[in-house]
């Protein structure tokens, strides 16, 4: 597994940066989430893997309240981000939201130009009050998404206009504009082709300088070449956690061998 | 594979039963189809066609010019030309002027066959008053000898269009062969003719025994000022409300009722919404009858729930992924909604509108309840004092001319269903336009 890693940077911060503890999630009366206990560290790239409806989608959507917006879902448990309870009564989500960006499974650009696309955030937050500011936040997004090349000439061309990897990576930059520190990605990488992939996978490696990311995917190869931690949940416990070398190489629970070895999931 | 049974049931040159029969059905169900968008096509042609035939001629009218001599003796004794004492002398003085000026004419033609009585009633009962309103607002007129066109009589203009002729005027009281003779005679010399009417656009209602004067105008502005208040009023509360429902309220109890209500409230038929707004906005609120402001909260009331239904599915139809990535970089739900889903759902939501606001234009029932079925000859002021004062309705106009004895108001009663239909084709094509126009694909 080793050799196919993009790079083996050591996890040069060992900070953590959410910690969930005896995290449970309802769906109605279905637990969707059970007692779930486990660090993310900063600066570090944790992959969550497992089969499907294992929880880890739903689980990734607690640490911006995203499932706030799903009536029937209810949240047990604290998460600490930086020490802070995101799911206190004062914590306002929007507010969390610009510290915690997510990437979701489908491209979802909005049907606005490229360059709006980006600037949304900033201009909600009041991140940029001069016209050059944003410009230059806009900028250096899509420089960081690896995207700036391709676009810089038609910044006001819809959004939607743009090819699937992308798009993608636009929505990459649209969440990394408020200069969140941990950024989420549901799948970010299953409606793309190969090479849209790797090119987002390397993508991901270069965020780490900046921002910790969390990571959900259903490849597993994705997970050995991305991530430094791997977190693989099954039926909405959280199996194992640890280093990725060690979970794909020398797992210490039968099921997460199963698993990756192709036997479950 | 096991060997075929006979060579032939394999070959797929020959269709076996099962193919023939499924064929003839899909045949069948094509002929059905296309046999109801005739009868559908045939049944629209034959509206608009009747509707066409009977309404055309209400758009051209038969005028005679004549040459009235306007006496200062008979109009302004004191020679002041005040209008205020020259009002003294009423429509019954003019209508003689009129009546020789048409007589000296007839007889400068040859045409002496006929009475006085008959000369004066070929002219409309309405020229009067237009002469006199004429001479009102130009004293200096009098002592002249003024051309000055008017209407003719409904019967007269019938003949021009074909609906009275020599055999049926021997049993008509109201119009002799003698009238037609002297009307062709005018005609051969120019005086008469048959030509668009703009009057009936913009004139105000008349009396039954005019139908010839009879126009839109209050009824165009009645109905439009109605649908001015039902924009106004219905737009925002609508769109506000759906949002309100589909973005932020949550699922329970109460919305499920609310929901269930909306959509009962659709199809709860108009004339109830007539008597509620009789009993509610008149009765209670003290509203003025026959006021358009009634007439419109009372739409208002009847198309808030096709808005509604209409808007929830246009939200409905915006894409979660588009509120999610919102949410996701930090949009506030009402940032999410107001800045992203809005403008998605923008097209659906207006063609909603522009089909409710049709819906209320061609809305006679309630409008009868709540007095606006009423005799109206004055226009009402501009908005929004005008929103107050009585004036009647297209449909309404539509209804209330039906109702009339006299056969030329069933011309003008097409007329009016064409000038109605027409509003109503402009409102759709718009809708549609709209929709081409602004449908975003994500």
């Amino acid at each position: 597994m080793k050799d196919i890693q993009l790079e083996n940077r050591a996890v040069t911060d060992e900070k953590t940066k959410i910690a969930a503890n005896n995290v449970n999630v309802y769906y109605g009366d279905t637990r969707a989430i059970k007692d779930v206990n486990i660090d993310i560290k900063s600066r570090t790239v944790t992959a969550f893997i497992g089969p499907s409806g294992c929880g880890k989608s739903t689980f990734l959507r607690c640490l911006n309240r995203m499932n706030d917006t799903i009536d029937s879902c209810r949240v047990e448990g604290r998460i600490l981000l930086d020490n802070e309870d995101i799911y206190d009564t004062k914590v306002d989500p929007v507010q969390l939201r610009a510290k915690v960006g997510m990437v979701f499974q489908k491209p979802n650009p909005f049907p606005k130009s490229i360059y709006d696309n980006v600037a949304y955030g900033p201009r909600i937050h009041g991140l940029a009050s001069k016209k050059a500011d944003l410009d230059g936040i806009v900028e250096d997004s899509l420089r960081k998404a690896a995207l700036w090349d391709e676009v810089k000439d038609r910044l006001q061309a819809p959004g939607t206009g743009l090819s699937g990897g992308q798009q993608q990576r636009l929505c990459i930059a649209r969440a990394i504009a408020t200069s969140p520190e941990v950024l989420l990605m549901d799948e970010p990488c299953s409606a793309l082709d190969p090479i849209a992939t790797a090119q987002v996978e390397e993508l991901i490696d270069g965020l780490r300088t900046n921002f910790s990311v969390v990571i959900v995917t259903h490849s597993m190869q994705q997970a050995a070449r991305v991530s430094q931690q791997t977190a693989f949940f099954h039926l909405g416990n959280l199996v194992e956690l640890g280093d990725t070398d060690h979970v794909f190489t020398n797992p210490t629970d039968p099921r997460t061998e199963s698993y990756i070895t192709g036997r479950i999931g | 594979m096991t060997a075929p049974s006979t060579a032939a049931s394999t070959s797929i040159m020959v269709a076996d039963a099962r193919t023939l029969k499924r064929n003839a059905a899909e045949k069948r169900f094509r002929a059905y189809g296309l046999a109801a968008i005739f009868a559908g096509l045939l049944a629209l042609v034959l509206l608009v066609g009747s509707i066409l035939n009977n309404g055309a001629s209400a758009f051209k009218q038969t005028f005679i010019q004549i040459d009235v001599t306007l006496p200062e003796s008979k109009l302004d004794k004191s020679g002041v030309r005040d209008p205020e004492v020259m009002k003294k002398a009423t429509t019954v003085t003019y209508a003689p002027l009129l009546r020789d000026g048409l007589m000296a004419k007839l007889d400068e033609l040859g045409v002496t066959d006929i009475e006085k009585k008959e000369v004066g009633n070929m002219i409309s009962k309405e020229a009067a008053a237009q002469l006199r309103n004429h001479v009102l607002a130009n004293p200096n007129l009098i002592g002249q000898t003024i051309p000055f066109e008017v209407l003719a009589n409904g019967r007269i203009d019938g003949f021009f269009k074909g609906r009275v002729d020599f055999a049926s005027a021997e049993l008509d009281k109201n119009v002799s062969p003698a009238q037609l003779n002297a009307a062709l005679a005018l005609e051969d010399a120019g005086s008469l003719e048959t030509r668009f009417n703009l009057g009936f656009l913009t004139a105000p209602d008349a009396s039954d025994q005019r139908p010839e004067a009879a126009g839109l105008g209050v009824a165009i502005l009645g109905s439009l000022y109605m649908m001015g208040v039902v924009l106004l009023l219905a737009l925002p509360i609508g769109v506000t409300a759906s949002i309100y429902l589909e973005e932020f309220a949550p699922t329970n109890r109460w919305t499920d009722l609310i929901e269930v209500n909306i959509s009962n409230l659709a199809a709860v038929p108009s004339i109830v919404f007539g008597i509620l707004g009789l009993a509610i906005f008149i009765n209670f609120a003290g509203l003025p009858q026959s006021a358009p402001i009634v007439g419109g909260l009372v739409l208002t009331l009847m198309t808030l729930p096709t808005i509604i239904i209409a808007t929830r599915a246009s939200l409905k139809s915006v894409p979660p992924s588009i509120r999610d990535a919102a949410l996701g970089v930090g949009a506030s739900k009402m940032q999410a909604v107001f800045h992203h889903v809005l403008p998605l759902a923008a097209p659906g939501i207006l063609t909603g509108t522009i089909i409710g606001l049709a819906q209320a234009l061609g809305e006679t029932a309630p409008l009868l309840l709540i007095g606006m079925v009423a005799f109206v000859r004055e226009y009402p002021a501009g908005p929004p004092e005008g929103l107050f004062d009585p004036a009647t309705a297209l449909p309404v106009q539509i209804y209330n001319w039906t109702q009339r004895a006299d056969p030329a108001f069933v011309e003008r009663a097409s007329g009016a269903i064409i000038i109605l239909l027409l509003f109503l084709i402009v409102m759709n094509a718009i809708a549609v336009m709209l929709r081409r126009r602004f449908e975003r694909r994500w």
